[in-house]
């Protein structure tokens, strides 16, 4: 694991919290306000902060981070856009971690080795790749390896203890728990069976659990305490920033960070 | 015949399983399922059985005299799939993948459709085993193909219009998997073409390969030889690597894939994945994709909605890497011209989608000596295309 995040998650630790890992996508709303909204989500107690490298067929997210990857492309958002924006981030912010979010094929195509030397000179800490699962990332995780990168594993409520254990053996960071069967979006109620599976993960790994997929309310981050290290917070804050106006985006980013991250009453 | 794909499910570079890890423990019991149902002879006795009573097997194999005659060379035999039930070799994969599906007990299936001849497959399959349909169509294609959609409907299925991205296949295919993955425990999915991840090419390409077998045969019977072409179409590759695949350890059939050059390759509008496209991975496997400089797929076009894809199955990478088959591609004018030639000369409407092969062997069955044959796949009948036709042709 990257200093950065374990520094982040003895950090939650100590003050007895779960990690918040908000999601911030470069180029929605636009290419030169995300600054700010990374900027919010620090401000408003971010442990970690993901950035997704939009992808033209996401075909594990709902609509919510569909609708904002598509807006982020119609922008001309390139993967090489987000490295230069994580680059300033880590400029501004020394300790909070920066993990990439996004598909295996925009990985691809930027060159796995040019990607793995770019985003770690640009101060990333790791990537989640939605559609690589373990069996085929031996070319993906040596590569991140090759440059002290965590190459961040999801498991899901449908993986077998065989596969739970397959995933633990080759994960680094964090362990990404998907809360259910589904694609990414804000969900009412955190699933039933939850503390079970995350149970299932526990036995396998040392590494702290992340749980993600449909969180979006600080009482599903109080409802994780003793079960998860970490919970990530996606499309629900997107969806308030793009139900925000321009110039009150960044307060209301901040607020709802701070919201979930126990700073803040609702 | 092939011994690939390899126990990771690739072909050479080609293929894999490049999916959401909640899909991965589905893939693995597809696979086992597979496996178990091919081994038993009960699974095999009724697929047969459904594959002649239902599905209309075989199909008959048709030399197109006046074609040939017109065209000055090589004979040209045609592998008639448009008269297979449904019109179209989709019926083929479908009536396999439904036995599958009622063999694994799930008994809610999904499927994408372009042309709608797969989502009419999949309805069709559906009814017939008591089934329950949801079928993700764009709606760009619904448009397009309009009869098919009230077919669907029809058969009992729900037709669900998918508005995100292209409004064509790739996105019917994105947005099927997202209930996939939402949905696994309970729900199948039915994929039409020789794509995404393994198991899903193999099985495709394995209850495809009917034609090939039953060509084959069939050729030799009548002309006591092998023929030296063997052409289809190729959009996802379903019905071309079912031609092939019987012949792919014969060294002298040269293998032709036929892609949709659109309103030209040079003009970046078409759908010619081998041809103008870099390897990527898009819908569960890595293959030749129609993408631009930072990996983004590329929005494609023909007017052969069957066609308008912007991937292709791995294991048309593979024989494309390896050689052993070549890829051509004809424009929307020339399959046109193509579709209006097979109406005059034989009396066959033939789909958009195999009128491009029909319009390949326009070029080369000239160039080719009276004593060679050309076994062309007509993988569907072209119905469902005259409205698009007619619109081209005003």
């Amino acid at each position: 694991m990257t200093a950065r995040l374990a520094a982040a998650f003895d950090r939650a630790r100590a003050e007895g919290r779960t990690a918040i890992i908000t999601l911030v996508v470069p180029g929605f709303p636009s290419l030169s306000e995300t600054d700010a909204m990374f900027d919010a989500m620090a401000a408003g107690g971010a442990d970690i902060i993901e950035v997704e490298i939009p992808f033209s067929d996401p075909l594990a997210d709902g609509t919510t981070i569909q609708r904002v990857a598509f807006e982020a492309l119609s922008q001309g958002t390139t993967p090489a856009d987000c490295i230069d924006f994580a680059r300033r981030a880590r400029e501004r912010h020394s300790d909070t971690p920066i993990v990439f979010m996004t598909y295996l094929n925009p990985v691809l195509a930027y060159g796995l080795d040019r990607f793995a030397a770019d985003a770690a000179m640009a101060g990333a800490d790791g990537a989640i790749l939605l559609d690589l699962p373990p069996e085929e990332a031996a070319q993906e995780k040596t590569a991140l390896a090759a440059t002290g990168l965590d190459l961040i594993f999801l498991v899901a409520p449908t993986s077998t203890d065989q596969r739970i254990e397959l995933i633990c053996s080759q994960a680094s960071g964090f362990v990404y728990c998907v809360s259910v069967a589904g694609v990414t979006g804000a969900r009412t109620d955190l699933p039933t069976g939850l503390g079970d599976f995350l149970a299932r993960v526990r036995r396998c790994t040392n590494l702290p659990l992340a749980v993600g997929f449909g969180l979006s309310r600080r009482e599903h981050i109080e409802a994780l305490a003793g079960m998860a290290e970490g919970a990530v917070i996606g499309s629900a804050i997107l969806a308030l920033a793009s139900e925000t106006k321009p110039q009150e985006r960044a307060k209301a980013v901040r607020e709802y960070v701070e919201v979930l991250s126990g700073r803040r009453r609702p | 015949m092939t011994n690939l794909p390899d126990a990771l499910g690739r072909y050479g570079d080609f293929g894999g399983r490049y999916v959401p890890e909640t899909l991965m423990t589905a893939i693995t019991e597809l696979e086992r399922g597979y496996v178990e149902a091919r081994a038993d002879a009960a699974f095999e006795a009724e697929l047969q059985t459904l594959m002649r009573d239902f599905a209309g097997r075989p199909t008959p194999l048709y030399y197109a005299a006046n074609l040939t005659r017109e065209l000055g060379g090589a004979r040209v035999y045609l592998k008639r799939e448009d008269l297979a039930h449904t019109g179209a070799h989709k019926i083929n994969n479908a009536v396999g993948q439904g036995l599958l599906a009622r063999r694994l007990g799930k008994r809610r299936i999904i499927a994408e459709t372009g042309a709608g001849q797969h989502g009419v497959a999949a309805a069709t399959i559906c009814a017939q085993l008591g089934l329950e349909c949801v079928v993700y169509m764009g709606e760009l294609d619904m448009e397009r193909q309009a009869p098919n959609v009230f077919r669907m409907r029809l058969l009992g299925a729900e037709v669900r219009p998918v508005a995100s991205g292209s409004r064509t296949l790739k996105d019917a295919i994105n947005e099927a998997m997202r209930d996939w993955v939402t949905n696994v425990s309970t729900t199948f999915y039915l994929i039409g073409s020789a794509v995404g991840p393994h198991p899903y090419p193999a099985i495709v390409r394995d209850f495809q390969s009917v034609i090939g077998r039953e060509a084959r045969a069939q050729l030799l019977e009548r002309e006591g030889r092998l023929p030296d072409y063997a052409v289809a179409c190729v959009g996802g590759g379903s019905n071309a690597i079912g031609l092939f695949n019987d012949f792919i350890d014969d060294p002298t059939v040269r293998l032709i894939g036929v892609e949709a050059a659109g309103h030209g390759i040079e003009t970046g509008q078409h759908a010619a994945t081998l041809s103008g496209g870099r390897p990527g991975v898009l819908h569960g496997s890595y293959s030749y994709l129609l993408q631009d400089e930072s990996g983004q797929v590329i929005e494609t076009h023909s007017i052969s909605a069957g066609l308008d894809y912007p991937g292709v199955g791995p294991e048309h990478s593979y024989l494309k890497a390896s050689e052993r088959a070549t890829y051509e591609s004809v424009t929307d004018s020339e399959a046109l011209a193509g579709f209006q030639r097979l109406c005059l000369t034989e009396g066959i409407i033939p789909a958009l989608e195999s009128s491009h092969a029909i319009a390949y062997v326009e070029k080369l069955a000239p160039r080719l000596g009276k004593d060679e044959i050309i076994l062309v796949c007509l993988s569907g009948r072209g119905d469902k295309d005259l409205d698009t036709v007619s619109k081209a042709l005003a």
